[in-house]
């Protein structure tokens, strides 16, 4: 076991202790940071480019009533738009707008009908909310006059714009109410990912760790102390506990910095961060599927890094897997709209998906016991089963050598192993 | 007692890698191993640690089979450097030491004192990418020699390094022996071994060619070496029968003879043709039994 615990310390310290592992720490919490903080750097960087000027519109208005009106309405509203009343042609003022010395301009009328009729023309489509907000207010107007031309008193209109009180219910034994699971769906969807990355990430850092020492021969040493299946699970352990401390830096300074954001905007993201409304069991499930997909995926990339000798050639080595990775995201992406689809209640039972998919299916569904139960014993009992194959290929894995970089040498490897 | 190799076999599918060998290293001395490369010596330290198993045959050291409740006694260099390129160099051979059993402070003055020893001091918080292919190969041999083991095994001690350093080298691995440990080591340079081993084996495609004393290597290879400095050219003394092969410098030849008896010959035949400067009867060197006997090999 002591043998276990230095192999351990030291692929956790010296990983921990490098520039780059420092590096990207920083950065990531730095771009939370700043992620939190967006919506008020944006304000404040807007603020500085002078962009807080009005929008100006140049009106024309055949109607000759309609202008007051829309600059009242968009008054009441405080848009940050400013009308301005023109008698210029519309030749003159597509001049204007090409020239972009305007935004846009706007010819109103009546039809035959009392109808509001606008026509918006703009040198760039790509803004949507300088019309939409005229639209809006265009359509509260004509609400408005046909009432008046209706007769028809403010409580007549409002009550005839009254919502229905229109409510879902789900009578799956599986679902949960409409909000609780958009509630969920973002707090899945935020794990899932931290889910997925930290997999990707981590195993592709073993396999590339355990290539390294191949490489550079201090395998043979290492061996040559340790029995191979204790150093590649050591190995294991102590990135994992690397990856668990990074994530718990992020978690934490996420948290920080929503708690902290000067914004103080609620979004999703901030209440997630905020953990309001935060579901207990599902944190729980997210640590237990990444705790466990990560064992999946690492004691594979274990095994896979211990078949190439040259660093190079880890990330062909560790193709396959990568896309089986990639594969369980985008089964479990495909869910976040719906959760109860017949296929991903088959692949969350299917070991390399379950840790994304039956995270999905739990955190998304009120989902017997024995389901995830059922889930995560099928993962455990892969697990051992790969940890106990892998050493066997490992074993003879790391002391071949030569240009190895497919996976028929997986029984060259095993058969060395034995002798 | 030591460490014996009893009629070991190894082999990958159809191919032998090491056929029959047997070999027994007393305590306190050290045992050369040569062979051309392929022939099977990596192969062997391999068993001798452990890390693969013998198809036939038996290893022991001491009465002992060789495990990893061993492995502290047993310091291995091996052939390939191996160490952590991004590591530091105290950082590693404290990391290896502990390995290998040793309390960290113990392993930690352990490697200063080598370090000072070999000379590197400087290179202490270094990492080992930085250092040059000498002096990483001086830390190889502190890592493999700093937990002070009983039983040494050097797979090419002496590659990449300068004469100076090969000599630092030398002395450090014979103090080690002196203070009792035994010693294995291969090499490719015949000098090396003739120095330093009492005993050697030389091997090739995995079959033990000669084995034993050096000395009794010397004397039952027969064959020795005539050495003539003359004016005279010395071409025709090639067809004298029993001198099996002659190199010709600007000074005379050295002809390689069966026995003494041919020497004599070889000498009489000379002072017909005129005088002679220098008339010399060499020992074989084990470079030259290594040729003769590999060569054989490969007819």
């Amino acid at each position: 076991m002591r043998e276990f615990w230095i192999i351990f310390k030291q692929s956790f310290l010296t990983k921990a202790k490098t520039k780059s592992f420092f590096i990207t720490t920083l950065i990531m919490v730095a771009g939370i940071f700043l992620f939190a903080n967006l919506p008020s750097i944006i304000d404040k960087v807007g603020k500085m480019m002078g962009s807080e000027e009005d929008d100006r519109v140049l009106v024309v208005d055949e109607s000759g009533v309609l202008f007051d009106r829309l600059l009242e309405q968009l008054q009441q509203n405080e848009q940050g738009i400013s009308l301005e009343l023109t008698e210029k042609t519309q030749d003159q003022l597509s001049e204007k707008v090409k020239s972009e010395e305007i935004e846009a301009f706007m010819e109103l009328s009546f039809d035959a009908e009392q109808t509001i009729h606008a026509s918006y023309t703009t040198g760039s489509l790509v803004e949507q909310s300088l019309p939409s907000a005229l639209q809006d207010a265009l359509q509260n107007i004509q609400t408005e006059v046909k009432a008046d031309q209706l007769a028809l008193s403010g409580e007549q209109v409002s009550e005839l714009f009254a919502p229905i009180q229109f409510e879902k219910h789900n009578i799956s034994e599986t679902a949960k109410s409409e909000e609780e699971l958009n509630q969920a769906r973002v707090l899945v969807y935020v794990l899932m990912f931290v889910i997925y990355f930290a997999v990707i990430i981590y195993s592709s850092m073993i396999a590339t760790e355990v290539a390294t020492e191949k490489s550079s021969r201090v395998m043979e040493i290492l061996i040559s102390s340790v029995s191979p299946v204790k150093h590649m699970f050591a190995k294991v352990l102590g990135i994992g506990s690397l990856g668990i401390v990074q994530i718990l830096v992020y978690a934490v300074s996420g948290f920080l910095a929503y708690t902290l954001s000067s914004a103080g905007e609620k979004n999703e993201l901030s209440a997630f961060f905020s953990l309001e409304n935060l579901e207990v069991s599902t944190l729980v499930y997210a640590v237990i599927f990444f705790l466990l997909g990560y064992f999946l995926y690492a004691t594979l990339a274990a095994l896979l890094g211990s078949l190439v000798s040259r660093t190079e050639d880890v990330q062909q080595m560790i193709m396959p897997m990568s896309l089986l990775i990639v594969a369980a995201f985008i089964i479990a992406a495909t869910g976040l709209g719906n959760p109860e689809l017949g296929y991903l209640k088959i692949a969350s039972f299917i070991p390399f998906f379950a840790p994304l998919v039956m995270f999905l299916r739990v955190g998304m569904l009120d989902l017997p016991l024995w389901e995830p139960l059922l889930s995560i014993g099928i993962m455990v009992v892969t697990i051992f089963i790969l940890g106990w194959f892998g050493a066997k290929v490992y074993r003879g894995g790391v002391l071949m050598y030569g240009p190895s970089r497919s996976l028929k040498d997986l029984k060259k490897a095993i058969q060395l192993g034995k002798e | 007692m030591a460490l014996e190799l009893e009629r070991v076999t190894k082999r990958f599918g159809d191919f032998t890698a090491v056929d029959q060998l047997s070999l027994k290293v007393e305590e306190g001395t050290m045992y050369g191993f040569l062979g051309a490369n392929g022939a099977g010596k990596t192969t062997t330290f391999r068993m001798i640690l452990g890390l693969l198993t013998p198809t036939e045959g038996n290893i022991s050291w001491n009465g002992r089979t060789i495990s990893y409740e061993t492995s502290p006694l047993i310091g291995y260099l091996p052939e390939e450097r191996g160490l952590y390129p991004k590591m530091k160099v105290l950082d590693q051979l404290i990391f290896l030491g502990q390995l290998r059993g040793m309390k960290k402070s113990a392993a930690k003055s352990a490697a200063l004192h080598w370090l000072d020893r070999f000379e590197v001091p400087q290179n202490t918080n270094k990492k080992v990418e930085e250092l040059s292919k000498g002096n990483q190969q001086k830390i190889q041999v502190i890592a493999a020699l700093l937990h002070d083991p009983q039983l040494l095994i050097l797979d090419e001690p002496f590659s990449g390094l300068d004469p100076v350093n090969v000599e630092m080298l030398k002395k450090a691995i014979v103090d080690f022996r002196n203070s009792g440990a035994t010693i294995l080591f291969s090499s490719h340079r015949m000098d090396h071994v003739e120095e330093l081993c009492e005993q050697l084996s030389i091997i090739h495609h995995g079959k033990q060619l000669v084995s034993g004393k050096l000395r009794d290597v010397k004397r039952s290879f027969g064959k020795q070496n005539v050495r003539i400095r003359a004016d005279f050219p010395l071409l025709e003394l090639e067809s004298i029968e029993g001198v099996t092969t002659a190199h010709h410098s600007l000074e005379g030849a050295v002809f390689q003879v069966e026995d003494e008896r041919v020497a004599h010959t070889l000498l009489q035949a000379t002072l017909q043709k005129g005088p002679i400067r220098q008339f010399e009867i060499e020992e074989p060197s084990l470079q030259d039994i290594f040729i003769a006997k590999v060569g054989e090999g490969h007819a």
